[in-house]
This record gives C-alpha cells, sequence and structure tokens, in this order.
C-alpha cells in the first residue's frame, strides 16, 4: 500500500479553482516529483497536504490513516515534514537550536522540570543536543552550531531547514524548490544531499522543483501540473519525454 | 558535543554575571545603607526599584521572546497590587507573621494577575502587532477604572460587594471597608523591603532566564520568529503564546504584590497604573534591549534612579533624562555603535591580546 495517498483534492479561492482533482499515490521511500509551470498550484498542494488549507473535497491518507483536514501540528505529528518555497527558519535562534526546536515533540519535559531545573532537564537536553548534533554532522553543519541561523550563508540555510524537518522524525518529507537561487554546484550537491538523506533516513520524498536537470536527475516518478490540473503522472522518463508535457511546460 | 559544551557553559555564564550584578548592587547598597551613607530618599526609592526591574524583565519575557507588543503590563500589576492588598488586608489579623503572611500574598497576586494573563490572552492572542497592542492597552485602563468604583465590605455576615458607593454595601455597624472605590486599600500590612524586594527579582530573573533557555523557551522564541515554521514543525502555537503571556502577566503581578505592600494606602491612579505605567516598562525594556534580560534591568535601574539624581539640577531634570534615553537609544540600535561596539568589545580585546601573545610565543 502506498505511504501517502490522495484522492480527488480539489480546493478554490473564491472563484479560482486553485488545485481541481488531484490525486497521487506515493510508494515508501520513493523520490517523487511534483513540477509544472508557476501558479500551477504546486505548493497549494504541499498546503493541503499539510492542513495549511482544507480542501474543499476529497481525502488524503497517510500509511493508511486518514489525515484530511487536520491541523498543521496533527499532521507533522502524523509523520510529514516540510520545508518553504522561501526559507522559513527561525533567525535569532542558533543552528542547534532550529534543531532543537524540531525535535521538540520527541524530547518532552514538563515547564516545571526545566524551571526548576530537575534532572530530567539535564538527561533530555542531553538527549536533543547528541541527537541534534548527529544531524547536523550529516549535513555538513556541525561546525557553525552556535551561529545564528540568520548567518549561514544561503545553502546551509536550505540544508539547515531539511534538517529541522527531519528533527521531527516523519515517515514523508516535503521539499518546497529547495534548488530555487541555488548555482549549479550548490545544486549538485543537494542532488547528493538529497539522495543520501533518502538512503540514510530510509525517508520517502516529495519535492516540488524547477530545474530540470535535479527534477530529471533524482526522480523516480513525476506529477506535472498544470492550471491546477494533472497533465501527466508517471515514470520520469516517460512524463518528460510525454508531448502535452513538452508543450505546456518544457517550451515546444 | 564540545560545542554544545561551550554553548551550555556560555549561557550559564551570561546568567550568573546577570544574577551576579543584582547580588553585587544589593551589597553595594546594603553597604551604604548600614554606614549611613544613604539618604532617606534613596532609601524610599529601594523597593519601587525593584518593582521596576520585575516588571521590565517579566515584560521582556513578552514584548522580547514572545514577539508581542503588550501595552497593558500596568494592569496586570493592578490586579496583582489589588488581590493581594486585599487579601493581607483580610487576613492580618489571622495571619499574625507577617513573612508567612506575604509569601501567601505573593503566591495570591501571581495567581489572580496570571488568570487575568491567560483569561485576557486566549481571545487577544489571536490579534497580532498593533491591534495586540491596542487591546491591551485597553484591558490596562479598564481595571484601573474598574478598581477605582470597586467597593467591597466586610461584616460579620460576610462580604459586601458594590459598584456604586460605599453606602449601597448596606453593611452592619460592625462593618469594615476593604476596598472604598477611589481612594483604594488604606492600612495594607507593610511588609515589603529591599531584601524581599532583590530575592524577588532574582526569583523573576531565574523562571525568565531558565525558561528562555529549556524546550519551552525555544518553543516560544520558535514562534517568534516564524509562526508558520514552528506549526509545520508541531509547536502549539497557542498553548506556547499562552504561556509565555500569562507567566508575564503573573510576574508583573508579584511586583504589584511588591508594591501594594510598600505603601500604606493603595490607590488606582494613572499615575500608578495608567497607561503612563504600561509605556514607561517598554520604554525600559526597549532601551535595554528587546530580549536581553540583563538590559532591562539595567535600564530600569538607570532610569529609575536617574530623574531622583538629577533632583538638584531642578528644571534641566528631563532634559537630561531626554538625552539620555537618546543616547542609550544610538548605543543599543544604531549599526555604527554595534560595528562600535562588537570592535572594541572586552572579549574581543582580550582574544587578540591572547591571539598575540601566542604569535610572540
Amino acid at each position: 500500500m502506498a505511504l501517502l495517498e490522495a484522492k480527488n483534492l480539489t480546493i478554490s479561492f473564491g472563484g479560482l479553482r486553485a488545485v481541481d482533482d488531484f490525486q497521487i499515490s506515493i510508494e515508501k521511500g520513493r523520490l517523487y516529483g511534483l513540477i509544472g509551470p508557476n501558479g500551477a498550484g504546486k505548493t497549494t498542494v504541499f498546503n493541503l497536504l499539510t492542513g495549511v488549507y482544507k480542501p474543499n473535497e476529497g481525502i488524503i491518507t497517510l500509511d493508511g490513516k486518514d489525515i484530511t483536514g487536520k491541523k498543521t501540528i496533527e499532521i507533522n505529528k502524523a509523520g510529514i515534514a516540510r520545508t518553504f518555497q522561501n526559507i522559513r527558519l527561525f533567525k535569532e535562534l542558533s543552528v542547534i537550536d532550529n534543531v532543537k526546536a524540531g525535535l521538540h515533540n520527541h524530547h518532552p519535559y514538563s515547564v516545571i522540570a526545566g524551571i526548576l531545573r530537575l534532572p530530567k532537564y539535564f538527561r533530555e537536553e542531553k538527549k536533543m543536543t547528541e541527537e541534534a548534533m548527529e544531524l547536523l554532522k550529516v549535513f555538513d553543519l556541525d561546525g557553525e552550531a552556535e551561529y545564528l541561523a540568520a548567518n549561514l550563508p544561503y545553502g546551509k540555510q536550505r540544508k539547515l531547514e531539511i534538517a529541522r524537518a527531519l528533527a521531527t522524525r516523519p515517515k514523508i518529507l516535503l521539499l518546497d524548490e529547495p534548488a530555487a537561487g541555488m548555482n549549479p554546484n550548490e545544486t549538485q550537491e543537494l542532488m547528493d544531499t538529497i539522495r543520501f538523506v533518502r538512503k540514510q533516513f530510509d525517508m520517502t520524498i516529495l519535492l516540488i522543483e524547477h530545474d530540470m536537470k535535479l527534477v530529471s536527475g533524482i526522480c523516480e516518478e513525476l506529477t506535472v501540473l498544470n492550471f491546477g490540473r494533472i497533465l501527466a503522472q508517471g515514470k520520469t522518463s516517460e512524463v518528460l519525454n510525454d508531448p502535452e508535457v513538452i508543450k505546456a511546460y518544457l517550451g515546444e | 558535543m564540545n560545542s554544545k559544551k561551550m554553548q551550555l557553559n556560555k549561557n550559564l555564564t551570561n546568567n550568573l554575571i546577570t544574577y551576579g550584578l543584582v547580588i553585587a548592587a544589593f551589597f553595594v547598597v546594603q553597604g551604604m545603607i548600614w554606614t549611613g551613607k544613604s539618604s532617606s530618599l534613596m532609601q524610599g526609592l529601594l523597593v519601587p526599584l525593584c518593582v521596576y526591574v520585575i516588571l521590565a524583565v517579566s515584560l521582556n519575557l513578552t514584548v522580547g521572546i514572545l514577539g508581542e507588543l503588550s501595552l497593558g503590563h500596568a494592569g496586570f500589576m493592578c490586579v496583582g497590587a489589588f488581590a493581594s492588598a486585599f487579601f493581607s488586608k483580610c487576613v492580618q489579623e489571622a495571619i499574625p507573621n507577617s513573612g508567612l503572611r506575604f509569601f501567601l500574598a505573593i503566591l495570591i497576586g501571581a495567581a489572580a494577575a496570571g488568570l487575568f494573563g491567560i483569561l485576557i490572552g486566549i481571545p487577544v492572542l489571536r490579534l497580532k502587532g498593533d491591534y495586540l497592542a491596542i487591546v491591551t492597552l485597553a484591558f490596562g485602563e479598564i481595571i484601573k477604572n474598574i478598581i477605582n468604583v470597586l467597593y467591597i465590605g466586610k461584616d460579620g455576615n460576610g462580604f459586601h460587594f458594590s459598584m456604586k458607593d460605599a453606602l449601597s454595601l448596606h453593611m452592619e455597624s460592625d462593618g469594615v471597608l476593604i476596598i472604598n472605590g477611589a481612594q483604594g486599600i488604606t492600612g495594607t500590612p507593610k511588609d515589603s523591603s529591599f531584601i524581599i524586594g532583590v530575592a524577588l527579582v532574582l526569583i523573576t530573573l531565574w523562571i525568565v532566564l531558565n525558561i528562555i533557555h529549556s524546550r519551552d523557551g525555544r518553543a516560544i522564541m520558535s514562534i517568534r520568529d516564524n509562526r508558520i515554521a514552528a506549526e509545520s514543525i508541531g509547536i502549539n502555537i497557542t498553548k506556547y503564546k499562552l504561556m509565555a503571556f500569562s507567566v508575564s502577566a503573573a510576574l508583573a503581578g508579584v511586583a504589584g504584590v511588591l508594591y501594594a505592600h510598600n505603601l500604606s494606602t493603595l490607590t488606582a491612579l494613572p499615575k500608578n497604573f495608567g497607561y503612563n505605567m504600561s509605556i514607561m516598562i517598554l520604554v525600559f525594556v526597549v532601551l535595554g534591549g528587546i530580549g536581553n534580560i540583563r538590559g532591562s534591568v539595567i535600564s530600569a535601574v538607570i532610569l529609575t534612579l536617574l530623574p531622583e539624581l538629577l533632583r538638584g539640577l531642578n528644571s534641566y531634570r528631563m532634559l537630561i533624562y531626554a538625552i539620555v534615553l537618546i543616547v542609550m537609544m544610538l548605543f543599543n540600535w544604531s549599526p555604527k555603535c554595534i560595528e562600535f561596539r562588537e570592535r572594541y568589545s572586552l572579549k574581543r580585546l582580550l582574544k587578540n591580546r591572547n591571539h598575540n601573545k601566542k604569535e610572540a610565543e
């Protein structure tokens, strides 16, 4: 059975059908791409899947459980983590604190324990720190652990956002244009990182991307959106050779 | 691992410096009192000083750490002050031990203000920025005005309550008026002292600093920095906003308790619980650096003492006060000054020195 499944997803803003009859089925461990021209509704799909918007119609299931219409927090707890198109880090927090914020729900202790500095505080904080440092090491950010997130260079901010999302221990990771604003070298490095993340964490990944080199390089399956509707869906090589797709998106 | 240890140590040293400053200031002042070098005017200023420091630190939790502008802080202080003064007056005979009575009064003041924080916070924290500021400002004014028309008396039959005047309480002849409308509460036991004030300042600092450097503080600051991202990693926005707001309110209530038990007559005037007061606390916070707890302590002390120290200069007093405000503002916030401070900071100079030494060797 598919890990993440959506059927007949539809949402309208006023008279505009931003996403119309969207469906997707992602197997566990898959690297899945969502592409389409600007304004096609890709980020809206992400917002639907993560509970930012509630769909007018349709259902979403994660690992067999219905998560349609649930709140973002609950969906995150159920196992969907995401990054954002315009990076949203906690800029005034240190790099390691960003990741530790992601671990928030996995090492709980009460406010009282925090204020009175009970042994539980030290125990859980220590575990958090170790786990956060391990994650940072994966992304080669351990050297900058004490920096303010705002002071990181752009490429590293993107990585930190992925690290923070992974800290919530998701079943599936949604990446919204991870390569936006990167030069070819950085994009190449990012591709390696995404591949590595999938292997290391046994992660299922759904990503939105415009960079065709990245998409054709790492995605195994694709869905192409155009004006809120699905234009093509299937194996990457087949989809990219579909004449409809070429016409709408890649240019004639 | 190593770098994390460094971070913990850095936080710890920073906190210790803050506590150390307060304790050092306490001993200096106490030394002056013992050697008889302090004027009675200055001694009268010591408890209000602690009150302002607590207020500034607690407001910084809302403004600096949670990142929401609240202009109703004096309102929470007012709630704490009147709730605790009412309690102290009622049990003055029942609990003759002033220490125990004051301890209970603090708990009650904090609980009452905290409760108001939650009640106000639930609807109000949905608002942001200017709107939140306006609503909290209104809250402060409403509290002050309600207390000004509140009459509560006690006689053999129990408590009587009215919002019209003292006569409409219909008390028996043995009745005692506890809250007398605009005349407030008179005869509150004078339980506050400088030592207790400093102890409360330290407790406030302990609570606020420990919250900041814990899981909950991280959650609160992540909401401040990016609400949408905080939500996406499973942080409960409402819970943590409310937590920060109500803790901040409860601590303001503690300041109110300290304030109320330093005076024999407690009245809700625009001067002590009005929006002037809220703005003044905000000035302490902004000048000390938003989110900088130690800065709040220092600026509250300086800006409270300054007008008194300059009393001799009469009409130039407020002029100098204004200039100090502007200079502090520039020192804290102007990019050039920040750059200058970083370049010539003590830490950096020491580091360079060590570096040079090593090179010389």
